[in-house]
């Protein structure tokens, strides 16, 4: 129990690299699946091809490899960029795809009748997206959202293997020096756990404020 | 067309916007394509030299050679992990509290410890208690721990979506409960269940990715051994990459084609259902 106590300070700054990582690549992956669902529904082909393109690579491509590539690959071309940034973008560009696929199936989930009643009252294609098919999608994605938000949650720790000290790499290097696994990855374990018990929580209550029975 | 819900037939105007949207498509797409060429050129990675090793057999065979064994890792923990997962989803269902609380535990905490604080405890914690695996195994055991979770709720939510009729019909013919589920309800739901297992198949054999960390020479550390003896980096993970896409998508699409044969086979007023 004291090699976890005394170590607090690093697992904490572990802990707060893990946050950032989670909080800014889910920024990032949801402005970007809003942009990649728009494409996927859009009446243009060539624009529904680019957004399936996008979602079918990414989903069937392994965190792990996008990683590596753009961590130690970009380089290599000329494109110098800041670790913890780096990882960032490759986590909200992987996770955008699976977003995306909850987002589309939500935008599908909306009755026919919505989007012919926005167009007959006039709506624009992007006015009606945005103020009548979107709300509702969104609302009905709530639950997949959270526990896409729980899974890269997990996936943050990836970014452990190509050397940024977030709370996976700050319990492994605890270990290291101390030798007490059991209370220090039990600990790590446990703040991963409090994280998606939170995101629980959060998807719980917004679902039932906004969900609408049909 | 999947979402009819969003637009109309096209008339002369949209029909013209349509046209213009292709076009500037197009053009935004080309012109990503030949910025990504350019910053290539720029790095002096497009030479011939830099990727003539990878027209010949010996680069192909070692990447393949990490390919059979990412396919090994990924066949030996999905198995692993759809049997305990099996255990664990009949756990959950059992009527026994002190067997259907644990199995709900384990599902629970399991799902939300990421795979790669799993692999560190393997790699690192178990030998300390004089529990030192093979590599192969370091790999394999912390992926079905945590596959076996997700499994667990993929058979659950299979069990628990055959018609409530179904096991009360066997339990009415005089079937145990054991029988019942054995004969009844786990055919009908094995089938049902099938696309679901496939996709989470891709997810595992993604995650054996994490080889990269363990050293064990699948696919992604078979890259990192070849990159650093050859020193063509981004072609070879580049190929990597390539290979991981070939294989997922082929399962992705199987996944979808038992979809669209099971949707077939399902009676319309289940699907109303669903």
């Amino acid at each position: 129990m004291s090699a976890l106590l005394d170590h607090l300070p690093e697992l904490w700054q572990g802990l707060v690299v893990t946050l950032q990582l989670i909080a800014a690549s889910f920024a990032g992956a949801a402005v970007l699946a809003v942009l990649v669902t728009a494409l996927r529904v859009s009446p243009v082909r060539v624009l529904r091809g680019l957004g399936t393109a996008y979602v079918e690579t990414f989903q069937n491509l392994p965190l792990l490899v996008l990683l590596v590539l753009a961590v130690f690959g970009l380089p290599e071309i000329g494109i110098q960029a800041d670790l913890l940034e780096t990882a960032i973008v490759v986590i909200a560009v992987y996770q955008a795809a699976y977003f995306a696929e909850a987002l589309r199936s939500g935008v599908n989930s909306v009755a026919k009748g919505q989007g012919e009643a926005a167009r007959a009252i006039g709506l624009t294609f992007s006015q009606s997206l945005r103020h009548v098919i979107l709300p509702q999608a969104l609302r009905t994605v709530v639950q997949p959202i959270g526990n896409l938000f729980i899974a890269l949650a997990m996936n943050t720790s990836l970014a452990a293997a190509v050397g940024i000290v977030d709370l996976t790499a700050a319990a492994n290097r605890v270990n290291l020096v101390e030798a007490q696994p059991i209370p220090i990855f039990v600990g790590a374990g446990l703040a991963y756990a409090l994280i998606a018990a939170c995101a629980g929580f959060v998807t719980g209550r917004l679902e039932r404020k906004l969900v609408i029975l049909r | 067309m999947s979402s009819t819900a969003l637009f109309d037939e096209p008339g002369p105007r949209a029909r013209r916007r349509i046209r213009v949207a292709t076009v500037l498509g197009t053009l935004a797409a080309v012109a990503l394509a030949a910025l990504a060429v350019r910053q290539f050129a720029a790095g002096g990675q497009l030479g011939y030299e830099r990727w003539q090793p990878y027209a010949t057999w010996p680069m192909w065979r070692y990447l393949l050679g990490g390919l059979w064994s990412t396919a090994l890792a990924a066949v030996v923990s999905a198995a692993l992990a759809m049997a305990f997962g099996l255990v664990l989803a009949l756990g959950r269902l059992s009527e026994r509290r002190w067997v259907r609380l644990p199995a709900a535990g384990y599902v629970e905490v399991v799902r939300t410890i990421p795979a790669l604080l799993l692999v560190y405890v393997v790699l690192f914690a178990l030998p300390r208690y004089g529990l030192d695996l093979p590599l192969f195994w370091k790999l394999v055991v912390p992926l079905a721990v945590s596959n076996a979770a997700a499994f667990a709720e993929i058979f659950r939510a299979g069990i628990l979506s055959i018609e409530r009729g179904q096991g009360e019909a066997g339990l009415a013919v005089g079937l145990t409960r054991g029988q019942t589920m054995r004969l009844i309800v786990a055919p009908q739901a094995a089938r049902r269940v099938l696309p679901s297992i496939v996709s989470q198949s891709v997810g595992l054999l993604k995650d054996t990715s994490l080889g990269f960390v363990v050293s064990y020479a699948e696919l992604l550390y078979s890259g990192k051994v070849l990159a650093s003896f050859n020193g063509l980096l981004i072609q070879t993970y580049l190929i990597v990459a390539l290979i991981y896409l070939v294989v997922n998508l082929s399962l992705s699409k199987l996944a979808r084609t038992l979809e669209a044969r099971q949707r077939l086979a399902v009676p319309k007023r289940r699907l109303a259902r669903a």
